[in-house]
């Protein structure tokens, strides 16, 4: 029995169709299965692994400076922070203490990282709704902030900055100047943003009462990021667990009921805001001194199991690294955020219109390549 | 609960337990015999009330599995790992717990899909990532590809 080769009419008269896994609004190579009646949507099955790499398998024959690096295609709107969290996972084990200087550069990369994240989706929901023109708009910030990131790090997506122990190397003189510049220019969009979409009620009867997943049924999912905390899971692993320098800033959890589209595109809206804020409390405090405590040139981890999460822009990402004492992981686990709120997505869409799909992907934020890894 | 306070009730719950507190969570090893009948307490139970598995994988240990759930409260806020030693390496076996945690669902398919441990009564066990057919278990010490290169 073949995936695609099968009857496209059920006994029941269902229609079968298969969307993906080259489909614009699906974000990657994701193959649902849908199983339709007329245009409700009787059952959906994601079926995954085209772009699989097996990430866990090769960090085995990695080192501990090396297999970091891996995590920047995984989740690569989020690779600051999937990065962040294998360093961090690896301090932990060696008992290292980061220098004051690189946490705070971390806490910035990371809320950029979001920033622009966020950004990307801003615009992808758009598109994704019929709306062409948010996606300009979104990548004019967009593309600011990654000019940033080429400046310090030395590439725009895949950054590779974070480094067991601290970071790669120290800022660039211009990043405190330019990134005060482009959080000013963003500030000033936020109200453009939302006359263009927020306010549009095209855009509200889309999303408003579509795709509802309860609080319980979140936690039970395992969902995890904006899309939790728009269910009223109280989720956010930068307030419950504080790392870097999240216990030096002031910021509130980001909670909303609704449970819909909308309440997980307001989420995000309002977190672009938080990430704002939290730059702005950092940026004119960067402590001065090391941006990178001293490691051994083989780092070992001693005998034991290690497991540190951090909050990308998509939700929880666990680290979970068993260490047999030797110059490599004997194996690493990546519990990525994308990998269970997609897996809430069969349940989301049941008796939704087949249009409903792509604004429930949409809001979810997918990223392909962190649900297979 | 603390990890203390946690480890005194779990060990006069279930006394055939043993406990590894090496790490930064309380570590709680069983047979897979006594896993679902774990689990369960530990979901209904309100002075446990895990409502969140965050992590289900596995580790091959060459001469058994090691089947690692974490799981955590959100009312109370602490964290528990249950880990199932699973000594029968040709057929290793132990019960789902999806109906108990829906995310355990995906998370179990792809162990079966990358270690091969089958799990009893789960609605959907197919493969998660590797199409149907592919030979062996690539998560496994053991596995060996043509493709696979010596560093």
């Amino acid at each position: 029995m073949s995936l695609l080769g099968e009857d496209v009419m059920t006994e029941d008269g269902e229609f079968v169709i298969n969307m993906g896994p080259q489909h614009p609004s699906t974000h990657g190579v994701l193959h649902l299965k849908v199983w339709l009646d007329g245009e409700i949507i009787k059952k959906v099955q994601p079926h995954l692994g085209y772009i699989h790499r097996s990430i866990e398998k090769m960090s085995e024959n990695l080192s501990y400076r090396n297999f970091i690096f891996a995590t920047s295609r995984m989740d690569y709107l989020s690779a600051h922070m999937n990065n962040e969290a294998c360093a961090l996972t690896v301090e932990k084990g060696l008992a290292v203490e980061v220098p004051a200087r690189a946490k705070v550069i971390r806490t910035l990369m990371a809320e950029l990282t979001r920033l622009s994240s966020h950004q990307l989706w801003w615009g992808c929901t758009g598109l994704d709704l019929g709306a062409v023109t948010p996606f300009f708009y979104a990548f004019r910030e967009r593309e600011a902030i990654n000019g940033i990131m080429e400046e310090t790090c030395g590439a725009r997506l895949t950054q590779n900055y974070m480094v067991p122990g601290g970071v790669m190397f120290d800022l660039h003189p211009n990043f405190q100047a330019r990134t005060k510049e482009v959080i000013k220019q963003i500030k000033d969009k936020f109200d453009e943003y939302d006359q263009l979409l927020t306010g549009n009620v095209i855009f509200e009867q889309r999303t408003k009462g579509v795709g509802y997943i309860s609080k319980e049924d979140a936690v039970s999912w395992g969902c995890t990021g904006p899309m939790a905390r728009a269910s009223g899971v109280s989720c956010d692993i930068r307030k419950l667990f504080p790392y870097s320098a999240y216990d030096q800033v002031k910021f509130e959890e980001i909670l909303d009921t609704g449970g819909d589209c909308y309440a997980r595109y307001m989420v995000r809206m309002a977190e672009m805001k938080q990430s704002v804020s939290i730059i702005e409390q950092l940026i004119d405090t960067i402590p001065e001194g090391e941006f990178q405590a001293k490691t051994k040139a083989v780092i070992k981890l001693p005998k034991g199991e290690f497991y540190q999460r951090v909050e990308t822009a998509r939700g929880e990402l666990g680290v979970y690294i068993v260490s047999d004492g030797a110059a490599s992981p004997y194996r690493v686990k990546y519990r990525s955020p994308n990998f269970s709120n997609l897996s809430a997505l069969p349940h989301m869409s049941k008796g939704a219109k087949i249009g409903d799909l792509v604004a429930i992907m949409a809001t979810i934020d997918l990223v392909i390549p962190d649900v297979d890894r | 609960m603390t990890k203390e306070e946690l480890k005194q009730s779990l060990s006069t719950h279930l006394p055939t337990a043993t406990f590894d507190e090496a790490g930064e969570f309380l570590n709680i090893i069983v047979t897979p015999a006594e896993l679902l009948p774990l689990m369960k307490d530990l979901r209904g139970k309100s002075e446990y009330n895990f409502d969140y598995l965050f992590c289900l994988t596995c580790v091959d240990w060459k001469d058994h599995f090691m089947m690692v759930y974490h799981l955590m409260s959100k009312d109370h806020k602490h964290v528990l790992v249950v880990k199932a030693k699973i000594t029968d390496r040709n057929k290793p076996e132990v019960e789902t717990v999806c109906h108990i945690w829906r995310t355990a669902e995906f998370h179990e398919r792809e162990v079966f899909d990358l270690f091969g441990v089958t799990f009893l009564n789960h609605p959907d066990l197919r493969r998660l990532f590797l199409e149907e057919g592919w030979p062996g278990w690539p998560l496994r010490k053991d596995y060996v590809d043509e493709n696979m290169i010596e560093i």
